[in-house]
């Protein structure tokens, strides 16, 4: 069987224990609450810590609260929660879609939410064994200096594999997060501006900080919406691509769009000229077809994630007028 | 192993023909079967086929398995739940380099480490081994030379699996990289690198090439040609238990090797070769198996690691694969290039075959023999192929060794044959199904190939599954988009020699009988999930009238079974089932006749069923339980135990290779799939696979329906996704690394991708088989790949021909032109009309 490595396991009582924890030893340590992702990341050797720190069951950041400003989500709310909960289907539907498209059902049981956006880049060179990537050459994101999905590249290209995030993205939600020094303070961004273009390390959280909320604007409650998701497998694998659509309707036509599209780079793509293509028209096939086609022109999948890159990019098309064609069912 | 004619022969021919000195008598005539004629079983009245009694009571039942409540209660005892006092846990190092020169190993520092116990390297376990005799070609450790990324070099053994890994990192290997070749081109294009030095020729494994009738003037006269390529990718078998091992070198010098096995036997004799111990001194017992599907039917470098590990050591040693080490073992389905010419008459007879395959082997010769052979001499039927010529060529490359998997060598060709059959049936315009009804072999007939068939329902199979499939609703009718497909196959129930030439049984049950009135049977088969335990049961049960909860098995322990060959080319039923059932009837017409005896009545009317013994003359007054039946039966004489053994006729053609593929019995399958596909995606849905396959007789219908499911949702899973490929060499690094040697990305399908599958069970009865049994568990695996690619044409116009139909290569197919208006052609076409004459149901 793979091993863990050796590390100390720490499950600190409040989040302010974590935190002081954390502000002492952020860069040694690693935040494990659900461990789906984090786990066999050890078993890879991918992270090396000489903390795990489990919060998993700090109570104060699982919570779901739908209030009249909009959702707000601890952390800690598991994927089958988000999936299940009745007003999330009724006011987000496409977002407990999303939810409940991540792996199987006893990965949902254990996967949160913050574990979802906070998900370690994937790539096909990346999530494998030590012997594994030892015989290739380590890379760039791990141990070594070179890409091997970009050879001449000096930036990691890791693909941002959340199927949450994009929807967030889309739904205009933010994230709150926590650091550690000075004691309580608390910082409100948006999931956009959460994620960098870099695979190393695709978002701001700097060492020691955490998530510690999410919360969905009441003003994108029954927003048309739809969430495609491309993968060999009716369960288990991460996306080979991801779109998030969500459009405001006034009667038939739109007043405005937002379309994200990911795993093809290390952060979603926000596609641009979207609400400008969108604004005053009806979805219908016309305007599918046209946002489609602005999707189709940004995005470019790469071999970082281990399946045809031409067909994923062909895709983009497909995924796309279906997330359109779905919002527009539901509205 | 080289046979010796010198003193062992001499010396029991000695004691056969004349008293020995003590006066110790001879042995009468007719216990001794003669030199040239192989060992017969007992013929019993009424034929293998019938009960023995007057109907079946255990038989045809909806029986459960055995040993289904201690694996669902998680009390099931697998290899890695072994534990034993002071026990070390074993690693391998394993080449980063998919081929390389190995200059030197410096293991001092990981033998400086704590908790380091031993280190051992090729050095320590130099001889070769291989599962066929001819082509012994591996080391448990590469001593000069390592051949795929993955390939062991050194083992460890320490206090624990961390340490062991930590030590790993600690050895240091000095390689010398060599050019490898990954594919079947670049390994014909540079003989010169010798991947593997025991081949007698550049990198080639084997070639097969045969040749029955003359097929370049059958092709000429045929009315239709079909010309096809086709590939099939390799895949791996994915047990869910990986393997492991765990091995005990006691104070005396005596060995006990637990492992994950499906070939106890053969396992014996590798470790005494390689280690140098004599068989009798060692012990290997196979625990419960999570799984083999043929990848673990040889001897592998964990199962000698351990043990000479554990024999330096002085302590027991466990060793486990993780997932990517199963990955590596492999010896899954060999990637193959099948090039095929068949010819047609207008009135649907096959005329000939024409066959080219190139088979990539990887890097060590397995079963590779076999497999080269099965290529060509496993498509014989169950079809009158006209001529046929097959030209078999294996060859090494630098990659895990590819091996038997479920349908061992014979899925790939049978999946290019069908396709083309399915050509061919348009071509000259008639429905599949008609094509193969009127080329179907008949029972009792032989092959071109000079295969015996004896009982044969592949008939009742195409019926079965065209009637419950509503094909002729369907077929060319339904929307653009869905589809329906069928093909057909046979395989093997074992084969008719052991893998290393003799003349003793291949399998053998010991039973013995317990006053308290339960029956153990002790029997070398292996059990690895299929259910031979329990068809050794069910067999007692019949024969002596017990109930199943009464029966132990005692199965695969070298110190306490006697000899069955394995669980490998779908063998158990029909011989362990045949040792088993005449050890039992032994036993069973013994009581019978005690029985008789006491009662006064002939010994046919003593029944013995559900626990109870009775004379069908008087059973008011007549009757016991079977417990009482065996006390008494044990006072009148003596303790009551027998065996049973089985060894098949002589069979096979008289050409070299004519007996690789002959086969006491055969099985017969036919399978309608019916697709819904995406063409904008290209994903293929399978919906529903209905499989009808002639099994002889099921011994327990629903052991046979899990058969049967479980090998189509195999086949629907080569199809659709699963291969075992590797990642190309980039500036940064070379050849051979698997593309993702986890069940994350080596993609199995869900439940939610698996289709309904619909048994239908045809029941040729065999008149060789125990109670007409043949296999299950491989056959029901062919058909489900060329009926999924025959359905994406039906649904699609397009033809896939090459594995797996994955969503990017059906729209690559798609995007090729022409697919629209092929499929609109094909509609047109008023194939059912033949159909309609013959009478099909509508």
């Amino acid at each position: 069987m793979l091993t863990l490595p050796r590390f100390a396991f720490l499950q600190p009582a409040s989040l302010d224990e974590a935190l002081d924890h954390l502000a002492e030893h952020a860069a040694e340590s690693l935040i494990v609450a659900g461990g789906t992702d984090a786990v066999p990341n050890l078993k890879h050797r991918l992270h090396e810590p000489r903390y795990v720190v489990h919060i998993g069951r700090l109570r104060e950041l699982h919570f779901m609260r739908h209030e009249t400003d909009g959702l707000h989500l601890g952390p800690l709310v598991t994927l089958s929660e988000l999936t299940r909960d009745d007003r999330v289907g009724a006011e987000f539907p496409s977002l407990a879609k999303a939810a409940g498209l991540v792996a199987g059902p006893q990965l949902r049981n254990m996967g949160t939410l913050g574990g979802n956006l906070c998900l370690d880049t994937r790539c096909t060179y990346y999530n494998q064994t030590l012997f594994w990537r030892e015989s290739l050459g380590f890379c760039l994101k791990k141990s070594g200096t070179l890409c091997h999905v970009v050879p001449a590249g000096k930036r990691c290209v890791a693909a941002h594999s959340s199927d949450v995030a994009p929807m967030l993205i889309a739904l205009d939600a933010e994230v709150e997060i926590a650091s550690p020094r000075p004691r309580g303070t608390r910082r409100r961004v948006s999931v956009d501006d959460f994620f960098v273009a870099d695979g190393i390390h695709n978002n701001v959280l700097a060492p020691g900080e955490m998530v510690t909320g999410v919360f969905v604007p009441a003003r994108s409650r029954g927003l048309a919406s739809g969430y495609q998701k491309l993968r060999p497998r009716a369960a288990i694998d991460f996306p080979m691509l991801s779109v998030a659509f969500a459009a405001r309707m006034g009667g038939a036509s739109c007043e405005s769009a937002r379309l994200v599209v990911s795993a093809i780079a290390a952060r979603p793509r926000v596609i641009t000229g979207i609400d400008e293509l969108a604004r005053g028209r009806p979805l219908d096939d016309a305007a599918a077809d046209a946002i489609a086609q602005a999707a189709w022109k940004q995005c470019h999948p790469l071999i970082n994630v281990s399946y045809d890159a031409d067909y994923r990019r062909e895709m983009v098309l497909v995924m796309t007028r279906r997330a359109v064609r779905e919002a527009r069912v539901e509205a | 192993m080289k046979g010796k004619p010198g003193r062992a022969a001499a010396g029991s021919k000695g004691a056969k023909s004349a008293p020995g000195p003590r006066g110790t008598p001879e042995i009468p005539a007719d216990r001794m079967m003669p030199a040239e004629r192989r060992l017969e079983p007992p013929r019993w009245p009424g034929g293998r086929s019938a009960p023995p009694g007057s109907t079946f009571a255990v038989i045809g039942k909806r029986n459960r398995k055995v040993e289904g409540l201690a694996k669902v209660t998680g009390r099931a005892i697998y290899a890695d739940d072994i534990t034993l006092p002071r026990m070390l846990h074993g690693k391998l190092l394993r080449s980063i380099h998919a081929h390389a020169r190995i200059k030197s190993i410096d293991a001092s520092a990981a033998l400086a480490l704590p908790g380091v116990h031993a280190v051992i390297t090729g050095k320590d376990l130099p001889e070769y081994y291989g599962i066929i005799p001819w082509t012994q070609d591996e080391q448990a450790l590469c001593e000069e030379k390592a051949r795929y990324v993955g390939d062991a070099i050194a083992a460890v053994a320490a206090d624990s699996e961390l340490i062991a890994e930590e030590a790993l990192r600690l050895i240091r290997v000095e390689y010398e990289p060599l050019p490898a070749a990954m594919s079947i081109d670049e390994s014909l294009a540079h003989p010169e690198y010798r991947i593997n030095e025991k081949a007698r020729e550049g990198n080639i494994s084997k070639q097969v090439r045969l040749e029955f009738g003359d097929v370049g003037a059958a092709l000429e006269r045929s009315d239709a040609v079909v010309e096809g390529e086709y590939w099939y990718e390799g895949s791996t078998h994915a047990p869910i238990e990986p393997h492991c091992a765990v091995a005990d070198f006691d104070a005396t010098g005596f060995l006990t090797l637990i492992s994950s096995t499906q070939v106890a036997h053969y396992l014996h004799r590798d470790l005494a070769r390689v280690l140098g111990l004599p068989t009798q001194r060692i012990r290997v017992i196979q625990p419960v198996v999570g799984g083999a599907f043929g990848g673990k039917s040889e001897a592998f470098s964990l199962e000698f690691c351990a043990a000479k590990l554990s024999m330096v050591t002085g302590r027991p040693v466990k060793i486990l694969y993780t997932r990517e080490e199963v990955f590596y073992a492999h010896r899954g389905r060999h990637p193959m290039r099948l090039r095929y010419r068949t010819g047609i008459r207008r009135d649907g007879t096959l005329t000939g075959t024409d066959a080219l395959i190139h088979i990539d082997g990887g890097a060590y010769s397995s079963f590779g023999l076999v497999t080269t052979y099965y290529s060509g001499q496993l498509l014989t039927a169950p079809y009158r192929m006209g001529a046929y010529r097959f030209d078999s060529t294996r060859v090494f490359t630098n990659k895990p060794c590819c091996g038997p998997k479920r349908g061992h060598g014979s899925v790939q060709p049978r999946f290019a044959f069908e396709c083309q059959i399915d050509k061919l049936a348009e071509a000259i315009g008639m429905d599949p199904f008609e094509v193969r009804r009127r080329n179907t072999m008949d029972s009792n007939s032989r092959t071109v190939n000079d295969l015996r068939v004896t009982s044969n329902g592949f008939l009742e199979c195409l019926a079965a599954a065209e009637r419950a499939s509503e094909w002729g609703r369907k077929f060319r009718r339904l929307p653009y988009g869905r589809g329906v497909g069928m093909a057909g196959s046979m395989y093997i129930s074992g084969t008719n020699y052991c893998i290393y030439p003799n003349e003793m049984p291949q399998s053998a049950v010991q039973l013995k009988l317990d006053r308290s009135g339960r029956a153990t049977v002790f029997c070398g088969a292996s059990d690895i999930g299929q259910g031979s335990d329990s068809v050794l049961a069910y067999i007692v049960c019949e024969e002596l009238g017990l109930t199943l909860g009464d029966v132990r098995v005692v199965a695969a322990d070298t110190d306490l079974t006697p000899v069955d060959l394995g669980s490998y080319s779908s063998r158990e039923t029909f011989m362990v089932g045949n040792a088993c059932l005449d050890a039992a009837r032994k036993l069973r017409n013994d009581i019978a006749g005690v029985l008789a005896g006491e009662w006064g009545c002939p010994p046919e009317a003593v029944t013995l069923a559900g626990g109870v013994a009775c004379s069908m003359r008087d059973p008011q007054r007549h009757a016991m339980s079977v417990r009482d039946a065996f006390q008494l039966a044990e006072s009148r004489l003596g303790t009551l135990g027998s065996v049973g053994w089985y060894q098949s006729p002589k069979l096979g053609g008289d050409y070299r290779g004519g007996t690789i593929g002959a086969s006491p019995a055969y099985s017969f399958t036919a399978h309608v799939a019916e697709v819904e596909c995406d063409p904008e995606t290209g994903r293929v849905g399978v919906k529903k696979i209905w499989i009808a396959h002639d099994c002889g007789r099921a011994l327990s219908p629903v052991a046979v329906e899990g058969q049967m499911e479980g090998s189509a949702y195999m086949g629907f899973a080569e199809a659709l996704m699963e291969e075992q490929v590797f990642k190309p060499a980039a500036p940064g690094h070379g050849p051979g690394l698997h593309d993702g040697p986890s069940l994350l990305d080596y993609r199995i399908p869900t439940s939610l991708d698996t289709p309904d599958l619909e048994s239908l069970i045809v029941e040729s009865v065999d008149p060789e088989g125990p109670y007409g049994a043949k296999e299950a568990g491989e056959g029901p695996l062919h058909p489900s790949i060329p009926a999924i690619a025959n359905a994406i044409y039906d649904a699609l116009g397009i033809r896939c021909d090459r594995l797996p139909f994955y969503p990017p290569a059906v729209m690559r197919l798609l995007k090729a032109g022409e697919a629209r208006s092929r499929w609109e052609r094909a509609r047109a076409q008023v194939a059912p009309a033949v159909g309609a004459a013959a009478g099909r149901p509508r």
